[in-house]
């Protein structure tokens, strides 16, 4: 007879279950954590290679001269950029004409729902100019575009004068066989943003822009250039865009494999690879470049003007230029080479990049793991979530024993209704729809009541509402009728379970990093609670595990990661302009963290509370 | 007296010197004119063909064009060649030099020239098009510069370049022809006496493949790698950003720059071409099929249009009857096959 459908055979299997559930549960824990710092261990990483057979090797010949022109022109732009205290939009028409570009401008205009204390704006007005350089012989159908941000102060001044001396240099060329598109966006993410609405004629974000006039065909791929000194000593490569959206892994390639034709020093992450792999030190250099990219991709926010294109797939990437101390400086026009060299050979491509991963994680710029290799961290940590259901579900099957007292047995048997699960179910999630709506709508209130600006406001409205919800559980026992019977929070449990394994599951397969960071802190809590567990010390741990808490713990990390460690007051700060930067994020760009922590992982989360308090 | 008659000797010494001289050199000219019937062919094609299409296999294309450059070099006109090239690299928006192909770093050749003739041009060049030109089995429609008019006395050769495996070689990214395809389209061109000898020289990874299977008699096979190994291209360019030419044929261009109309190299010169040292692969032939000896069939043979002229001042008999292959007289009435009836 089978396995499962021999009765002694499945009662073995069913005891079995029952007896080791705890322990799996944990070794499956330890084998997660433990094959993901295994990740970043060099042996279990591949070398990256080129997979686009029409961009093959790096064979082209770069001839960019005029680096020291370039730097002129972002002098130029500067002091014109001083002089109009904003975009100055009539002296880049007139330099990107004289280059022999067609060149229009869009402007566009947001209010943001706060103020935005990091970048100090509200009302956000702005202009875009963009040259379209048409390829001498091809037709209009496809594009690439190069974009430099117009930023405040003195940053990024020499990305816009590269970007103009190669604009001049391309256009000599008679190779190009796609538009090229040089783009100087304003208000750097709602600029691009307000650009790329307008070009693909989308308004998801209820921006106000007015049309592009000019177009270029569909965008192939596309560099961001930041480069703020004359200067630099490396060249940092950023890849997370927006919702943890990574471009495809052939553009990481590409630029790295120019890095080292050329000879320049290339990162990721800021951080210069090693190559002791064996040593304790390069491995835990491997890891924290790795955990660097696993925060950043989990926090769903574009970390370059290139994050916003991914959405479009359209392939994208930033280039930034770092300054730091030592001997050996690269200057403007091997910067320039490089471009011209990854131009070109993105000029070869026949078809979108598609032939390499789309899903990866980068522990250095030359090694790589695929979502085959990183996806079963994953997967154990959501087994245990299906262990603790199918327990559940065996308790639940199973008859209670017999006892004497005839009343105990009928109360046992009682199956619970429908109400006393839907109940705290609908009460969650009307807590997560008001941690959703709540902060943006009432923060005059908050702000006439209380002396706070709106961002503050926004905020604390957002913390009150979330530990307002900690206040519920006692609530919801009153609406049931009666305590709850003993089966009903194991029906609610199960039901938990099984949602946040879903949930979990869905956010891991769009972005594995959030997916497995929630994972880590949210399956122990639904693991193991239950109503019998000593209340004050789980309460104090769900809380810490909460997801609250989770992103606090996470800017530190991130802090600390970084070389920048921060005291504990001034982590505080950041992690409120954290919370609001998520707030604006998803209101300006459409990221989707808030919303899912909001409306999806709270109120789960809250269903573990009220099962902690059920009695 | 005896000064006459010495004259007299002496005339009739060189006048019977001239006799005999005049007799030697006209028995000398029936031979030179059995020899000049002995190669067998009195016309020369050539079928020409680059199978892949795309920027990043200009190799191929830049292969093709030299092999015709030569060709026509050595006086095949472009009527008597087929000239298949699936993707147009002189007019590719990414060539940095429009309207040239360039066959050696540097640019120093450009095999574009300005008096190319493409028969068949970018989605023509398929398997079935390539099958239809070898049998002549096109529609009436046809023009005739894309078909293949030879007879049972025509040399013609045959090139094929671009990415080929164990057995097939891949047309336009989408189709494949195989080598038994390819035998059949012989052995039908073959019984339809459509050649007399034909020379098969492929250019592409394991290309030894393509001819193991050929069993029509006068044909002669020369590969640029054996099965399992791969063909691999020679230089790039960086101003162009690409693989120039594969190292067959590049260094059967450089072979065949030396040969000219008049030349005698022989086929066993052109087998000693790109050895391992210089190809990294093994370049393979085949003559098995072939009646004559390799050694003494010419480059010229194949590659060239060469018209015979012998000048003389005698007559020579050619009203006796000339023995054709089947045994039958020609004489001038119309054969009629056995069992048809007039």
């Amino acid at each position: 007879m089978g396995l499962l459908s021999d009765p002694n055979r499945r009662r073995a299997l069913i005891s079995l279950l029952t007896r080791l559930n705890a322990p799996i549960c944990v070794v499956c824990y330890m084998a997660g954590v433990a094959w993901f710092m295994g990740l970043a261990f060099e042996p279990f990483t591949l070398r990256t290679y080129m997979s686009e057979n029409a961009m093959g090797s790096t064979m082209v010949e770069e001839r960019f001269p005029a680096g020291e022109r370039a730097l002129g022109t972002g002098r130029e732009f500067s002091a014109h950029k001083k002089k109009a205290g904003g975009m100055p939009v009539d002296w880049l028409v007139k330099t990107m004409q004289s280059r022999g570009l067609e060149v229009f401008t869009q402007r566009f205009s947001r209010r943001l729902p706060f103020p935005d204390e990091d970048k100090e704006r509200y009302m956000v007005k702005g202009t875009n100019v963009y040259g379209i350089l048409r390829a001498p012989r091809a037709p209009r159908t496809e594009a690439l575009v190069l974009s430099a941000p117009c930023s405040p102060g003195d940053d990024n001044n020499q990305a816009v004068g590269v970007l103009l001396g190669l604009a001049q240099y391309f256009r000599n060329q008679v190779f190009w066989a796609k538009d090229i598109i040089f783009l100087v966006n304003e208000h750097d993410l709602i600029g691009m943003q307000a650009w790329l609405e307008g070009y693909h004629h989308t308004n998801t974000t209820g921006m106000d822009w007015s049309p592009l006039q000019g177009r270029g065909g569909s965008i192939q791929a596309a560099l961001s250039l930041e480069l703020s000194s004359d200067v630099v000593t490396s060249l940092d490569l950023v890849l997370e865009g927006l919702n943890g959206q990574l471009p495809n892994l052939d553009l990481a390639n590409l630029f790295y494999a120019f890095c080292q034709k050329i000879g320049v020093l290339c990162t990721t992450q800021g951080k210069l690879q090693r190559n002791d792999w064996d040593s304790v030190s390069g491995y835990s250099h491997a890891v924290q470049t790795m955990m660097l990219m696993v925060m950043k991709q989990a926090s769903g926010r574009p970390w370059g003007d290139h994050g916003l294109f991914l959405r479009y797939h359209i392939e994208a990437a930033t280039i930034k230029g770092i300054n730091s101390f030592r001997q050996y400086k690269t200057d403007a026009t091997t910067i320039g080479r490089l471009l011209e060299g990854m131009y070109r050979k993105l000029n070869n491509l026949l078809e979108r990049l598609h032939q390499s991963y789309f899903f990866y994680l980068m522990p250095s710029l030359s090694h790589f793991v695929s979502i085959g290799y990183y996806m079963p961290a994953f997967g154990l940590l959501a087994l245990i979530l299906l262990l603790r259901a199918l327990d559940l579900w065996i308790q639940l099957a199973t008859p209670p024993p017999r006892t004497e007292d005839g009343v105990a047995d009928a109360e046992q048997m009682s199956s619970p209704g429908v109400l006393s699960v839907l109940t705290p179910l609908v009460i969650s999630h009307l807590t997560g729809v008001a941690l959703y709506t709540l902060p943006i709508h009432f923060q005059e209130i908050a702000v006439e009541h209380f002396p706070v600006s709106e961002t503050e406001a926004v905020v604390l409205t957002a913390i009150a509402v979330y530990t307002a919800g900690l206040a519920l559980p006692h609530n919801t026992h009153r609406l049931l009728t009666g305590r709850g019977t003993e089966n009903g929070w194991k029906v609610l449990k199960l039901v938990a379970v099984l949602y946040l394994a879903v949930l979990l599951g869905c956010t891991a397969l769009i972005n594995f990093s959030l997916g497995f960071i929630l994972a880590l802190t949210l399956v122990p809590v639904a693991a193991f609670v239950t109503p019998d567990v000593p209340k004050a010390l789980s309460a104090f741990i769900m809380v810490i595990l909460s997801p609250a808490c989770t992103l606090l713990f996470s800017v530190f990390l991130f802090q600390e990661l970084q070389e920048m460690p921060v005291s504990f007051l001034d982590g505080w700060m950041l992690y409120l302009s954290v919370i609001s930067q998520g707030i604006l994020d998803h209101a300006l760009y459409g990221s989707l963290v808030y919303p899912l922590v909001a409306l999806l992982v709270y109120p789960c989360w809250l269903l573990f509370w009220n099962i902690l308090f059920w009695k | 007296f005896l000064g006459e008659q010495c004259c007299t000797m002496k005339i009739l010494t060189l006048l019977s010197l001239l006799a005999t001289h005049l007799s030697a050199s006209s028995v000398n000219i029936e031979e030179n004119a059995g020899q000049f019937f002995s190669s067998g062919h009195t016309n020369n094609w050539a079928v020409l063909v680059c199978t892949s299409r795309f920027w990043f296999n200009y190799r191929h294309v830049a292969n093709t064009l030299s092999v015709y450059r030569s060709v026509k070099r050595l006086g095949i006109p472009d009527s008597h060649i087929v000239l298949m090239l699936a993707d147009d690299m002189a007019c590719n928006h990414r060539n940095p030099k429009p309207a040239t192909v360039f066959s050696h770093k540097n640019m120093e050749l450009n095999v574009y020239g300005d008096d190319v003739e493409v028969d068949y041009r970018g989605y023509e060049v398929t398997v079935e098009n390539f099958l239809r030109v070898l049998t002549g089995r096109l529609p009436p429609s046809t023009p005739r510069s894309k078909r293949l008019l030879s007879d049972d006395r025509s040399n013609i050769l045959i090139y094929l370049t671009g990415h080929g495996g164990n057995g097939f070689l891949k047309f336009q990214d989408s189709e494949e022809i195989s080598n038994v395809e390819l035998a059949d389209a012989f052995e039908q061109m073959w019984q339809k006496r459509r050649y007399n000898e034909l020379l098969f020289i492929i250019d592409t990874c394991q290309g030894a493949s393509m001819y193991e299977r050929f069993y029509s008699p006068n044909l002669m096979a020369l590969a640029s790698s054996q099965v399992g190994e791969d063909s691999l291209s020679h230089q790039p360019d960086l101003a162009i950003g690409v693989h120039l030419m594969d190292r067959y044929t590049f260094y059967l261009l450089e072979f065949l720059e030396d040969i000219h109309p008049s030349s005698k190299a022989n086929m066993n010169d052109l087998f000693k071409v790109c050895p391992k040292s210089q190809c990294v692969s093994t370049p393979g032939h085949r003559t098995d099929l072939f009646l004559r000896d390799p050694g003494s069939a010419l480059i010229t043979d194949f590659f060239g249009s060469v018209r015979k002229v012998e000048i003389t001042m005698e007559t020579i008999n050619l009203t006796e009857p000339i023995q054709q292959v089947d045994g039958s007289v020609s004489d001038g009435s119309s054969v009629v096959p056995p069992g048809v009836h007039r």
